[in-house]
Parts: C-alpha cells; structure tokens; sequence
C-alpha cells in the first residue's frame, strides 16, 4: 500500500474520530429552554466554529504524526509535493464532496421549507460537512487504489 | 474503473535499464512512486507531457514506450 493510500485511509478514520469525539464532547452542553432561544443559536454557531477549527489543528497533528509513523516503519520519505495524478485525484474527490455539501445544504434548507426546528437545519448541515469530508476521503482512496 | 487504452511497456524498460526501481525512474520524471505504480497497472493515463518526459528518461520514442488499446500482438 503507498503514502497516499494509507494517508487516505488515516484521514477518513480520523475524521470520523474528530466529528464523533467532538459531538461526544458537545451533546452534553445543549442548553436548555426552548429550541429556538439565542442561547440556542449561539451553541450551534460555536458548535460549526469550534468543530472546524478543531478538526483543522487535529487534521494537521494527526498528518504530523502518520507522516512520522510512515518513515519510521517504512524507511521512505513521503512525498513532497503534489503531482498530476494527485492533483486530479484532488479534483474529483473535491467534486463528489462538494456536490454531497450541497445537496446536504438543500436538505437543510428544504428542512426550514417544511416547518422544522432550526435544530434540524443545524444538525443536517453539521452532517453533510463531515460526510462529504468522508466521501473526499473515500473518492481519493478508491481512485489512488483502482486508477482515474 | 475499467482499464485505460493507454498501455506502456515502462515495468520492461525499467528492467532492461539496469532494473532502474520505480522511485528512481519517479524521481528522474519528476512525478511520485505512486504515479509509476499507477501507470504500469494500466490505471492511469498519463499527460502528453508526462509521457514524453518518460520516453526521454529511456531514451525513447514515445510510441515504443506508449501504445493505444490491446497490445497484446506484440
């Protein structure tokens, strides 16, 4: 298996490690009250914030830390840059995750059509991020394993 | 994903070029191991000028190291 199948592999379990710790972490601070106060608002606001925010600096240790495991048990350097195949690779795995965003965006929208609590629209949008950052994932493993 | 028509004779070149490894034949054109691994599995159709950059790493014209569709004549 190469750098860049592994790494594919890593990012989505760690992914999945990031969104389900830090939803673990967060469910317990809903605030109560009704479903519509500010306070409300306001811990979905933070809870998008401060999951990107997160998920960026644990995306960046997490790749420190393969990048290390990587050498150490292989004795090859990863590569340092990002060529054509990579780069069209990036591409589609970049369209599949945005086109998955966006049809969780409608949903989230469509969800406030049909006279749902802005919960629902918070939890569809939070949902579609982190599955379409699972698809890129799993689109860049699929074409690095079976070709473009 | 079903097979390109691009084939390539580059895992039989690198053996008649003093078994040259992948990351060698990788780091001469300017692309990752994974792009060579790819383009000998005949996963990957590579660009023009990637191509050509392989042909003058052996020292090649282009059709003797690409070919279109089945090659199996040869």
């Amino acid at each position: 298996m190469t750098y860049q199948e592994k790494k594919s592999i890593v990012s989505i379990i760690s992914a999945i490690l990031i969104f389900v710790s830090y939803c673990l972490y967060m469910y317990p601070r809903y605030p109560g009250g009704g479903v519509e106060s500010s306070e409300a608002f306001r811990y979905w606001g933070s809870f998008i914030l401060f999951l990107t925010l997160f998920s960026i600096v644990a995306h960046i240790i997490i790749s420190i830390i393969f990048n290390i495991v990587f050498r150490i048990t292989t004795n090859e350097k990863e590569p340092t840059f990002a060529d054509e195949l990579d780069k069209l690779i990036d591409l589609k795995a970049n369209r599949i995750s945005f086109f998955v965003f966006i049809v969780g965006f409608l949903f989230a929208m469509g969800s406030l059509v049909i006279d749902q609590p802005s919960q629902v629209m918070f939890i569809i949008l939070i949902t579609s991020g982190f599955i379409s950052d699972v698809t890129g994932s799993i689109t860049k493993l699929y074409h690095y394993r079976r070709g473009v | 994903m079903g097979k390109n028509l691009v084939g390539n004779h580059i895992r039989k070149l690198r053996f008649n070029h003093d078994e040259m490894t992948q990351q060698q034949l990788a780091d001469k054109v300017g692309v990752t191991r994974q792009t060579i691994v790819a383009l000998e599995k005949g996963n990957y159709s590579p660009s023009l000028e990637l191509a050509f950059r392989i042909a003058l790493a052996f020292n090649l014209p282009l059709e003797e190291v690409f070919f279109y569709g089945d090659n199996t004549k040869q």
